[in-house]
């Protein structure tokens, strides 16, 4: 069986700026990836182009066999997708702009009530479910962002730094989350946390200007008596001085 | 069914801020002053709307871009254009939603101005029919703008830009009609004169204001809008991610 994600040399070029130059990888089912790399590194231009935002330049990528360029709502049926900083419409209440999405993709009446309900079970957030959005803290709205990608029970998660902001608890509660779902999902959640990765990725992949440097297991990252960290620095560094 | 449910979400949106409030308490005011003061509503002696009819295409001139110009540059200043546009919908549901529910929110404030229509039937015995379809003039004139204005909002983040923008492509097509424009281009180039009036929105309009709703009227507006919401749609695609 085809990954359930799966980059083909995806590229994107802004003018003469390439900020995503021929990266591919595959996720299975079951495996977490942690997309690491330094600010820049077009860890987001890639995730924006896997989900159908951004056009890319050449190259392709397909979700569940679904291809971002030839059906693009079809992937976007299959894909939970938490964009960089969860926007969300700050006016909305967290049930009201939960209901909107469950809408979207096509549930109604008693399913969107369950689905939601869900979904907000799932990310606690039932204490603020009538709340506006624009008067919760940062880390109710990542979570807001995080129950609309959850909201279908996808197969394939893309989660844009989805524990930026939030507290350690709050941290925690996402990593266990996601580890709860991992097995029968493919995930992908990009991070510049390196712990992050440790904790919850059963594989990481580490980008710098545009490309690939490595794909392999934490552990099979580690060399002896080195960290990750240090590692992740040898890596990257090298390549933002020719940047 | 998607495009409904954006516009559903896009005009409970309208409400949550004072945007709507704003817009119609602005619209109302300016209506009922303009046609009372210098529509001379009383003095002219006819129970008809004609004062009101003549001011609305420039009241919205002005106050339909001022709805538009956050359209998408809004969606673009919160990042939610990529939370919508990464939902499984079309990019022409989104530019349909956003469209429908400013048209709606139009309708809206269009069918506020009851009292006027409550007035001239007070006073006097006017011909409903004639009101009436003035009203669906009214109504296309800022479809039209509505969908000019979206399609400019969706070209820049700035919204004063796209304000201004906005105003100036709806002045184009609203003047295009009006006496001074074609008698200046008949005497030079009388094509460019002919196309002028054609393409003219207050001339279109006019035809409402009697009372007449001309089939080939309506398929002006419907194609017109259309234009314009395909313009946005492809505007859309490739600066969305600017």
């Amino acid at each position: 069986m085809a990954a359930l994600i799966e980059i083909e040399r995806l590229t994107k070029r802004f003018g003469a700026f390439t900020a995503v130059d021929d990266v591919s990888f595959t996720v299975d089912r079951g495996e977490v990836v942690g997309f690491l790399g330094p600010n820049g590194a077009g860890k987001s231009t890639t995730m924006k182009m896997l989900a159908g935002f951004v056009t890319p330049t050449s190259g392709t990528a397909r979700i569940v066999g679904h291809d971002v360029v030839d059906a693009p709502v079809a992937l976007k049926r299959v894909l939970g997708y938490l964009p960089e900083g969860a926007p969300t419409y700050p006016e909305m209440t967290v049930t009201g702009f939960l209901n909107f999405a469950a809408r979207v993709r096509g549930y109604r009446g008693g399913e969107a009530a369950g689905r939601v309900a869900q979904a907000m079970a799932l990310t606690q957030l039932e204490g603020v479910r009538l709340q506006p959005i624009e008067t919760l803290s940062k880390g109710f709205k990542r979570r807001v962002g995080l129950a609309q990608a959850l909201l279908h029970d996808p197969p394939v998660l893309v989660l844009d730094e989805p524990t930026d902001g939030l507290d350690p608890n709050q941290k925690h509660e996402v990593r266990s989350l996601i580890r709860r779902m991992a097995p029968d999902k493919a995930i992908v959640i990009s991070t510049h946390i390196l712990e992050e990765v440790d904790a919850v990725c059963t594989r990481a992949v580490i980008i710098a200007a545009g490309r690939v440097l490595a794909d392999a297991t934490p552990q099979g990252l580690v060399k002896p008596g080195r960290n990750l960290e240090q590692v992740f620095r040898e890596l990257t560094l090298p390549q933002q001085g020719a940047a | 069914m998607a495009a409904l449910t954006v516009a559903r979400r896009e005009l409970a949106g309208y409400f949550a801020t004072p945007v709507a409030y704003v817009f119609i308490v602005i619209f109302l005011m300016m209506a009922g002053a303009l046609t009372f003061t210098l529509g001379n509503f009383f003095s002219r002696g006819q129970a008809d709307l004609m004062p009101f009819f003549s001011f609305v295409p420039w009241l919205f001139l002005f106050l339909v871009p001022a709805l538009t110009m956050r359209l998408w540059a809004e969606e673009r200043r919160l990042g939610t254009i990529e939370l919508l546009l990464t939902l499984p919908l079309a990019q022409w549901q989104a530019v349909l939603g956003k469209f429908l529910a400013a048209w709606v929110f139009c309708a809206i404030a269009l069918l506020l101005t009851f009292p006027l229509v409550l007035t001239v039937n007070y006073l006097g015995r006017p011909d409903n029919g004639v009101i009436l379809s003035g009203y669906v003039g009214c109504l296309f004139v800022a479809g039209a703008y509505l969908a000019i204005g979206a399609a400019l909002s969706a070209l820049t983040k700035n919204q004063v830009i796209a304000f201004v923008l906005a105003v100036a492509v709806c002045f184009l097509f609203a003047a295009a009609g009006s006496p001074v424009v074609t008698e200046f281009l008949s005497q030079r180039v009388p094509l460019l004169a002919d196309i002028a009036r054609a393409l003219s929105l207050t001339e279109r309009f006019n035809g409402f204001t009697r009372g007449v709703i001309a089939l080939r009227d309506l398929v002006f507006f419907a194609s017109f809008m259309g234009f314009w919401l395909f313009v946005n749609a492809v505007v859309l695609d490739h600066r969305k991610a600017d």
